[in-house]
C-alpha cells in the first residue's frame, strides 16, 4: 500500500498533476476546496505498536480514530484530546492533519501537543520520518508538529506515534445558570485554581462544566462548586465534540450565514459582534477561549473581532471567503509559509487551496 | 575575524558599555554550559532592547556575517558556542516580565527572564510556569524556547512547546514574526512548534508570552529501593500502567545514590542498586488515591523498602539527593560528561547492560541518573580531562551511548538539544533526506545559514565523512583508544 501511495505521489509529482488526500472523509467541509484526483489513505490502516506502559501508540494514517479510542479503552488509556468525529469514519491521518481537538483541550492539550513522531511521504514522493515514539525527543526541527493543522499541504501523513494517557478513573458534569459574562469570569477563575476541570461550555444561559479525576477528587470539588448535576454527560460532551447539536447546523439556507470559530483570549468580555443574533446564536467552550458564531457578518468584521480578542477567525462552516476559509497571515509569515511548501511539496501537488487559496 | 569597518558600524548601533570585543571581557563567553567545547568570541553585543536587536540582525545580514544567540549560557550542547568570525548575540539585557495576567494565567516576558524568576513574580496569584530545567535559578526562557527543555515534571507538565502561547522574533533580514496569539492556536502552520526546540537557527526571540498554572494544593513523594535495576524500571512502567501519572519520576542507579548520600546526606538506603523517587501532585484527594496506589504497584514490584515523605521537609531531603546528583557525581572525577539520549522505556535494563559493558570497555565509570517517566537518560561518564586522551574517550563512549538509543528506538536528545556536541549523531538519528528536510526549513528563515551556523543540523559532507570512518574498520575516529 505504502509503495503504491509513493508511486503515485512521484507520478504526480513528475506530472504536476494535483492530488487531494482523503481519509474518511468525516471533514470535507473544513479549509478551502481543494482541487484533483482524490488519493485515499483508508487502505493504510493498522496499529503498528502500542504499548500501555509506553503511554505510546502508534497507527498507520487511514486507520479508523474509533479502532484506536477502542484499543485504548481496552486498557483504560484515551486521546486526551479528544478528537472530534464529526459523525463519520474519521481516521488518524485526518484527525493530525486537521489538527482538531475536542472539549478537554484547553485542560489537558491539543492533537499538536500529543504527537510524538510522523512517518509521511513529501510532495516529491520522498518518504520521510521525524521524531520518533519515545515522549521527550528534541533531535532536529519539530517537522512532526509542523505537520498538525498543515490540511496535507506539506505532505501525505502514512503513520502517526502519539502519546496516550490513562482515563481518568471518574467525571462529573454540573451545570449553573449564568450570563454571558459571569460564566467567562467563573470559566477562567476556576482554571487558575487548583480544581480537576475537564472541559467547559456556556450557551444559552448555561455554563457546563466537566471534573475529572479520583472520585473523592471529584466529589470534593463538586462540593466546593456546587450546581446541578447533568445525568447523560458522556452524551452531552460527545455531542458538542462532534458538533451533532441542532446550534451547529442552524445556519438558514437563504442567507450567507456561516459557522465562525473565534479562537480569543479566554479573558475576552462578551463580543459586541454576537449581540446583534442574541446569545441563542454563539456556543463558548474551552474555558472562554473558542467562541463559536453562526453569523452573516462580513468575513473582515468577524475577522477583526477576533484580532482584537488576541486570536483568528475561521470559517468552520459555510462558503468561504476569497481569501479563504482562514486568517490571512501577516506578509512575513505567509513568506514563511510560502518557502516551506515549496521545500516540502515543490509542484504544489498536494491540497492545493485546502488551507489558503494560493497554495 | 570581523572587520574594524564592520565593528565600527555595531558600534554605532549601540551604547559603548554594549559592545565587548577587548580579549578580558570577551573570555566569560568562551562556552556555554558544555565546558569542554570553548571558542573565544570575536565580538559580543548586549542589546538592551527589542530595536537594538533588529539593528544588529539587519546590520549583519546586510554584511554577510553569522549571528549565535546565546541566553543565560546554561546550555549544555555547545549551541551557543561562539563561531569564528561571528557576533554573539547575548540576550541577558533583556531581561523584564512585562506583564502578568492572573486571571487569563500568562505572562509576556523578554527572554532574558531566569526561568524560576516567572513562577517567583507570579506565586503570589497561586501561579507558577510549570517547565522546571534543573538550571531553572539561572536559565532564561528565550533559552528554554530555543531548546524546548524538559525537567522533572514533564511528564506531566510538558516541555516548554506545550507551555508556551506566543513568540516576537526576528529573522535574519530583520524582519518581525509575531508566532502564535493569546488564543489557544493560531491560523496556519504550527511555527510555534518549528520555532521551540530550533536551537537558534531560525529566528532570534525578543518576546514569550508562556501560560501559568495553578500551584497543585499538595505533593507528595515516594522513595522506593531495588535491588535490581531492571525491577525498579518495571516498577515505572507498572505505575503508569496503574493509571497514574506522577509529577515526577526519577530513578538512580547505585553510583549515583551513593554520591548523592556522601554529599547531601539525604537518608538514602545504600545497599541497594536502584532508587525510585515518585512524586505525585494535585487536588488533595487526588493526592491521597495517587499514593496509595503508588505504593501498592511498587509492593507488588518488588521493592526491598518504600517510604513516604510524611512532611514538607521530608519530601525536599527525598529530593534533595537527586537534585544534587550532578554536583556529587563531579566529586567522584576531575571531570563528568552527561548524555541525554531518550529510550523507550522497556529498553531500560538492556541500555544499562550495555552501558555498563561499555564502562568496562573504556575504563570509565558511569553514574545513571534517569528521568524516568518519560524514559530521558542522563548517564554521567567519570574522567579527567588532564589525563591525556580522556576526553576525547569520554566523548566516543558519549557517542557509542547516543547510538545505542537510537538503535533501540529512541534519540540522541531528550531536552539538552544537538548544538555541536551530537552533531554527528544527527547522521544515525535521521537519513540523507531528512537531514535535506531539516536544511529545507532552514532556508525557510535562513538562506544565508547566517543564524548559529555549523550547530544543530550536519552539513551532508559532514555525515558522508563520519560515515566513512565508522565503516572502514581499522579507520574508527579516535585509533588511540584501546579496543577489545
Amino acid at each position: 500500500m505504502l509503495d503504491t501511495l509513493i508511486e503515485r505521489i512521484h507520478a504526480a509529482h513528475e506530472n504536476h498533476s494535483p492530488l487531494i488526500i482523503q481519509g474518511g472523509g468525516s471533514k470535507t467541509f473544513y479549509g478551502g476546496a481543494d482541487e484533483g484526483e482524490v488519493l485515499g489513505t483508508r487502505k493504510l490502516t493498522g496499529v503498528v505498536d502500542y504499548q500501555p506502559k509506553e503511554l505510546v501508540l502508534t497507527a498507520r494514517a487511514g486507520t479508523p480514530l474509533a479502532e484506536i479510542e477502542g484499543l485504548l479503552a481496552e486498557q483504560n488509556q484515551m486521546l486526551a484530546f479528544e478528537p472530534p468525529h464529526f459523525g463519520g469514519p474519521a481516521t488518524l491521518g485526518g484527525c493530525i492533519a486537521a489538527g482538531l481537538s475536542g472539549p478537554r483541550r484547553p485542560y489537558a492539550g491539543a492533537a499538536r501537543d500529543f504527537v510524538l513522531g510522523v512517518r509521511m511521504i513529501d510532495g516529491t514522493g520522498q518518504p520521510l520520518r521525524f521524531g520518533g515514539q519515545v515522549i521527550k525527543n528534541v533531535a532536529g526541527y519539530d517537522v512532526s508538529r509542523l505537520m498538525v493543522g498543515a490540511l496535507g499541504t506539506l505532505g501525505l501523513l502514512t503513520e502517526v506515534s502519539l502519546k496516550v494517557l490513562p482515563k481518568p478513573a471518574t467525571e462529573a458534569t454540573l451545570q449553573f445558570e449564568l450570563d454571558e459574562a459571569a460564566a467567562i469570569l467563573k470559566m477562567n477563575q476556576w482554571a487558575g485554581q487548583p480544581l480537576p476541570l475537564s472541559a467547559t461550555s456556556w450557551h444559552a444561559g448555561l455554563l457546563t462544566v466537566r471534573l475529572s479525576g479520583a472520585a473523592s477528587a471529584v466529589q470534593a470539588a463538586q462540593a466546593r462548586l456546587g450546581g446541578e448535576a447533568l445525568n447523560d454527560a458522556a452524551a452531552f460532551w460527545q455531542r458538542l465534540r462532534d458538533q451533532a447539536t441542532p446550534f451547529f447546523d442552524k445556519r438558514s439556507p437563504t442567507s450567507n450565514q456561516g459557522l465562525w470559530r473565534l479562537a480569543v483570549k479566554s479573558t475576552t468580555p462578551p463580543l459586541t459582534v454576537s449581540n446583534r443574533l442574541g446569545g441563542d446564536a454563539q456556543w463558548i467552550e474551552w474555558g472562554g477561549a473558542v467562541r463559536w458564531l453562526v453569523s452573516d457578518r462580513p468575513a473582515a468584521t468577524l475577522r477583526e473581532a477576533a484580532r482584537t480578542a488576541g486570536g483568528h477567525a475561521t470559517l468552520f462552516r459555510g462558503d468561504a471567503p476569497l481569501d479563504g476559509a482562514f486568517t490571512p497571515l501577516a506578509p512575513a509569515l505567509a513568506t514563511l509559509h510560502r518557502n516551506l511548501k515549496q521545500r516540502f511539496d515543490p509542484r504544489g501537488i498536494f491540497n492545493h487551496g485546502r488551507l489558503y487559496p494560493d497554495f | 575575524m570581523l572587520s574594524p569597518a564592520f565593528l565600527s558600524q555595531l558600534r554605532k548601533l549601540l551604547p559603548p558599555h554594549c559592545v565587548l570585543n577587548e580579549r578580558e571581557d570577551l573570555l566569560p563567553f568562551e562556552s556555554d554550559g558544555l565546558a569542554a567545547y570553548r571558542n573565544t568570541p570575536d565580538v559580543v553585543v548586549l542589546p538592551e532592547n527589542e530595536a537594538q536587536v533588529a539593528a544588529i540582525l539587519k546590520l549583519c545580514h546586510a554584511e554577510k556575517v553569522a549571528v549565535v544567540a546565546r541566553g543565560a549560557g546554561t546550555g549544555l550542547s555547545a549551541g551557543a558556542l561562539p563561531v569564528d568570525g561571528a557576533v554573539l548575540l547575548v540576550l541577558a539585557k533583556l531581561n523584564r516580565i512585562k506583564a502578568v495576567d492572573p486571571l487569563a494565567r500568562t505572562a509576556v516576558v523578554e527572554p532574558g527572564v531566569r526561568n524560576l524568576a516567572i513562577s517567583e513574580a507570579v506565586a503570589a496569584h497561586g501561579l507558577y510556569y510549570a517547565p522546571d530545567p534543573s538550571s531553572q535559578i539561572a536559565c532564561s526562557i528565550g533559552g528554554n524556547v530555543a531548546e524546548n527543555s524538559g525537567g522533572v515534571h514533564c511528564l506531566k507538565y510538558g516541555l516548554t512547546v506545550h507551555n508556551i502561547l506566543k513568540l516576537r522574533a526576528w529573522t535574519i533580514d530583520g524582519q518581525l514574526l509575531e508566532i502564535g496569539n493569546d488564543s489557544l492556536d493560531a491560523a496556519g502552520y504550527d511555527l510555534l512548534a518549528l520555532m521551540t526546540g530550533s536551537e537558534g537557527m531560525l529566528a532570534v526571540i525578543t518576546e514569550v508570552t508562556v501560560k501559568l498554572l495553578p500551584r497543585p494544593e499538595r505533593a507528595q513523594v515516594v522513595l522506593a529501593a531495588f535491588d535490581d535495576v531492571a525491577k525498579a524500571g518495571a516498577a515505572v512502567g507498572n505505575i503508569i500502567a496503574a493509571g497514574v501519572i506522577p509529577a515526577g519520576l526519577e530513578m538512580m542507579d547505585r553510583l549515583a545514590i551513593q554520591a548523592a548520600e556522601a554529599f547531601v546526606h539525604a537518608g538514602y538506603p545504600l545497599d541497594c542498586e536502584a532508587l525510585l523517587l515518585c512524586e505525585v501532585d494535585g487536588v488533595n484527594e487526588e493526592v491521597s488515591a495517587d499514593i496509595y496506589t503508588v505504593r501498592a504497584v511498587l509492593e507488588a514490584s518488588g521493592a526491598i523498602e518504600i517510604r513516604t515523605a510524611e512532611s514538607e521537609e521530608q519530601r525536599l531531603r527525598f529530593w534533595a539527593g537527586r537534585k544534587a546528583a550532578f554536583p556529587a557525581v563531579g566529586r567522584l572525577a576531575p571531570d563528568y560528561y552527561c548524555m541525554d539520549g531518550t529510550i523507550p522505556r522497556g529498553a531500560l535494563p538492556h541500555v544499562l547492560k550495555r552501558i555498563s559493558e561499555m564502562s568496562a570497555e573504556y575504563g570509565l565509570a558511569v553514574a545513571n541518573v534517569f528521568h524516568a517517566g518519560d524514559g530521558n537518560l542522563h548517564p554521567l561518564i567519570l574522567f579527567d580531562a588532564n589525563t591525556p586522551g580522556e576526553l576525547h574517550k569520554a566523548e566516543s563512549f558519549g557517542g557509542k551511548i547516543l547510538e545505542l538509543c537510537v538503535e533501540v528506538g529512541g534519540t540522541i536528545t531528550g531536552e539538552h538539544g544537538v548544538g555541536l556536541e551530537k552533531i554527528n549523531q544527527m547522521c544515525t538519528q535521521f537519513s540523507t533526506p531528512e537531514l535535506v528536510r531539516f536544511h529545507d526549513v532552514k532556508a525557510a528563515f535562513d538562506p544565508d545559514k547566517l543564524l548559529n551556523p555549523g550547530k544543530a543540523v550536519p552539513e551532508l559532507h559532514r555525515c558522508a565523512e563520519w560515515g566513512a570512518m565508522h565503516v572502514h574498520g581499522g579507520q574508527l575516529p579516535h585509533p588511540e583508544l584501546p579496543r577489545f
